[in-house]
């Protein structure tokens, strides 16, 4: 089988340019923390109310932890628990949602806070909301008829 | 046979440097495409908290 | 040489069964595009859907016909058709079995379409467990699988016949292409049929209680990506191996669009995590390598840039073409056969590009579930897969029904292709903006409560409806095409053009027919993605999800 020459020096450039991407994506993730919101717990859908930390929604101060914050959503059809909420601006946040019906999408929009909630997991991800402003929480993921009511928000403020 | 085969790689390598230029440079304009819009992305996810 | 089985004209009795296949894939065009439509018009915010219609529903009426029923019946009644022109008439029982395929997905068509109309599937193509639909749509979208496993059967026999009657020899290109594309589908729909029938059917019917919706969503999304594989490349078939035809040129290398199409089929499969990227409940070790496993599929698109390319070249230089990129110009652009298909390729690069930042592990979350990702396949599915398709159907429809394409109709197919090209620029252009500013996909039109950044993505939706509208358009101009082709255009022959490789002598390697080769390496990569993440998931499952039904009914 034959390759041409110039083919080659091609497919070593293109080769090359995905080699560099896996790996600044993959130093980013792995070794700079900032792997996709993958969370491992698990949790009964039909309790959701009643097990910390979803029993408070909303800002929970935390202490002796690597993040200040604690930001607790419930998702249901279709709604977020919390509607508002106001974080203080450079405040290292750990947010965490679960649902308790079907799968809801949980995106900050203009922010990399994007996550899947399905039913039977915890989401979560740690961000320094580090830009002042009013953010729109939305459902990003089908979730019925009301899937385009379904939203929240979120002042950063000084 | 194997006279035959010596022609056609010869004919072959005679090609290879002359006439796929075009082809290179067009290549490498869709490889810098695809590494511009990557990196812009990849900038926004840095900017973004 | 290895033509000499090869027939110049499709038999009429196969013609018949792929041109049923068309018939259903245009009918699903024209709705399915009327839908998108629709879609369009609603997110603009000045329209509202009439009759208490939901726009959940139609939403899961476009994708339906546009990423199921068009793509699964044009893809098989072309590589019917192309096998036959190849390796040979179908035999009897090989006609016979694809005609059981045909009324098979038919049937099951009908009976998914039937549940959507009802209300009583508003649940989209991806189907969203614990979301939960009636039985019979879950049975029909079965019996449309199963359906194109017996089409496939039928083009299997007729390559393995070639194959005994030519032994030692490497079959012709584009049956070997397309019984790749076959056998990669026929392992990739072993994912979607295994959710559906031992998860979903059950649940729905109500012999079980729950569902594990992550075992689902994984099985879904093992069939989910090599699904898109399973669309582009029979365009990569047109684009290798007639294309060069169509221009008077020739295939750039045989073995080399061999070795891209056994690339596709060992890593379209083992990369579905890459949907699953912001998901919980999965190792991120895991989803990263199943990113690097995604980014060794791209290998093959960057081989298949440079044959297209050179294709060009070595065709503009042999007219006389000099200067850098003077083979350009001579390209035969008032020929629409070329121009909708290379519209198409372009299309690709950008498309290409999109699905490279996808695919980038955390840089997933910029885009997750945006309207960017809407966009993102429609320049993949709907532009370079469609306007190839398109470009298939100005030879092929002809060719089957013993018409020609006519000056006329090559005019209007290109004006069709950059009516096309036009539209999606908008729409597509508007949907990876508005994606990028956070928009979510898969919404009918909101304010949000008036919220600032919503009210930003409004002029986008607009830009996306006045797009919409003109691919509206081009699918109206592709319908009179294909009817006047169908049945309209005079009697005569119409070429079903195969290339022929540049260099003759260098025979492709057998090696790229041993299917116990290649199906083995496929199997160990899947076990190798998939084995351990699986168990965990079954080990480490919350409760299961009872059904939910949170769309209305009439």
């Amino acid at each position: 089988m034959h390759m041409h020459k110039f083919e080659k020096i091609w497919l070593i450039f293109g080769i090359g340019a995905l080699v560099v991407f896996l790996s600044v994506v993959g130093v980013s993730a792995f070794y700079l923390g900032n792997k996709p919101p993958s969370c491992l717990t698990t949790i009964d859908p039909e309790k959701v109310d009643t097990q910390a930390p979803f029993d408070k929604p909303g800002l929970n101060k935390v202490e002796g932890k690597e993040w200040d914050y604690e930001l607790v959503y419930v998702a249901s059809a279709f709604s977020y628990n919390p509607t508002e909420v106001e974080v203080p601006l450079g405040a290292k946040v750990k947010v965490m949602a679960t649902t308790k019906d079907v799968i809801h999408g949980f995106q900050v929009a203009g922010t990399n806070i994007n996550m899947m909630l399905e039913p039977g997991y915890i989401n979560e991800i740690v961000t320094t909301f580090d830009k002042e402003g009013e953010y729109l929480v939305v459902c990003n993921e089908y979730c019925g008829t009301g899937h385009h009511l379904m939203s929240s928000k979120i002042k950063v403020v000084k | 046979m194997a006279k035959a085969e010596l022609k056609t790689n010869k004919k072959t390598e005679i090609e290879d440097s002359s006439s796929l230029k075009g082809t290179l440079a067009s290549v490498f304009f869709l490889g810098i495409f695809l590494v511009v819009t990557w990196l812009s992305v990849y900038f926004l996810f840095l900017d973004r908290f | 040489m290895s033509s000499q089985t090869t027939k110049l004209k499709v038999d009429p009795r196969d013609g018949k069964l792929a041109m049923a296949h068309f018939y259903v894939a245009f009918i699903a065009l024209t709705l399915g595009g009327l839908m998108g439509l629709l879609q369009t018009l609603v997110r603009s915010g000045k329209f509202e859907l009439p009759w208490g219609i939901d726009y959940y529903q139609i939403l899961t009426v476009h994708g339906v016909l546009m990423g199921l029923v068009l793509t699964t019946f044009f893809i098989m009644g072309f590589q019917y058709a192309a096998i036959s022109r190849t390796a040979g008439t179908h035999s009897p029982a090989a006609r016979r079995i694809g005609w059981i395929g045909f009324w098979v997905m038919t049937v099951g068509t009908i009976m998914a379409a039937t549940m959507v109309l009802l209300k009583e599937a508003s649940v989209l193509y991806t189907f969203y467990a614990p979301l939960k639909a009636h039985w019979i749509f879950y049975l029909g979208m079965t019996f449309v699988v199963i359906g194109s496993w017996l089409d496939g059967a039928a083009q299997i026999m007729t390559y393995a016949r070639w194959r005994r009657e030519n032994p030692g020899k490497p079959s012709p290109l584009l049956s070997f292409m397309a019984i790749i594309n076959t056998v990669m589908w026929i392992v990739a729909s072993l994912g979607v049929a295994a959710t559906v029938l031992f998860q979903l059917l059950p649940w729905s019917l109500g012999l079980v209680d729950t569902v594990d919706v992550l075992v689902s969503r994984t099985l879904f999304w093992y069939f989910g990506h090599p699904l898109v594989y399973f669309w582009l490349l029979p365009a990569y078939m047109c684009w290798y191996a007639i294309i060069p035809k169509i221009i008077g040129g020739k295939i750039f290398s045989d073995s080399l669009a061999r070795l891209s199409f056994i690339l596709f089929l060992l890593f379209s499969i083992p990369v579905g995590f890459h949907h699953q990227l912001t998901e919980p409940g999965i190792d991120p070790a895991w989803k990263f390598l199943q990113v690097i496993l995604t980014f060794m599929v791209i290998i093959p698109s960057l081989m298949t840039a440079f044959s297209l390319f050179a294709t060009f070249e070595r065709f503009g230089r042999s007219k006389g073409a000099t200067g850098l990129f003077g083979w350009f110009k001579v390209l035969p652009w008032k020929d629409a056969r070329f121009t909708v298909p290379f519209i198409g390729m372009a299309s690709f690069i950008p498309a290409g590009a999109g699905g490279i930042i996808n695919a980038s592990n955390q840089m997933n979350q910029v885009v997750h579930n945006t309207i960017w990702v809407t966009g993102h396949f429609h320049l993949t599915a709907a532009t370079s897969v469609v306007l190839t398709f398109f470009g298939i159907t100005f030879w092929l429809v002809p060719h089957l029904t013993g018409r020609v394409l006519t000056k006329a109709m090559n005019k209007l197919a290109i004006i069709q292709g950059w009516v096309w090209f036009i539209g999606m620029a908008f729409m597509s252009g508007a949907m990876h903006f508005q994606g990028l500013l956070g928009g979510p996909r898969r919404s009918a039109y909101s304010t949000y409560g008036d919220s600032a950044q919503a009210m930003e993505w409004i002029p986008y939706q607009i830009a996306q409806a006045v797009g919409g509208s003109i691919l509206f358009l081009g699918i109206i101009l592709m319908i009179i095409i294909f009817v006047n082709l169908a049945f309209f255009a005079p009697k005569g022959e119409e070429e079903f053009p195969v290339g022929e490789a540049e260099n003759l002598d260098e025979k492709a390697p057998m090696i790229f027919e041993n299917w116990k080769l290649w199906l083995g390496i496929t199997a160990a990569l899947i076990l190798f993605a998939y084995t351990i993440p699986f168990i965990d998931m079954i080990q480490n499952a919350p409760p299961g999800s009872p059904g939910f039904k949170t769309w209305g009914s009439w």
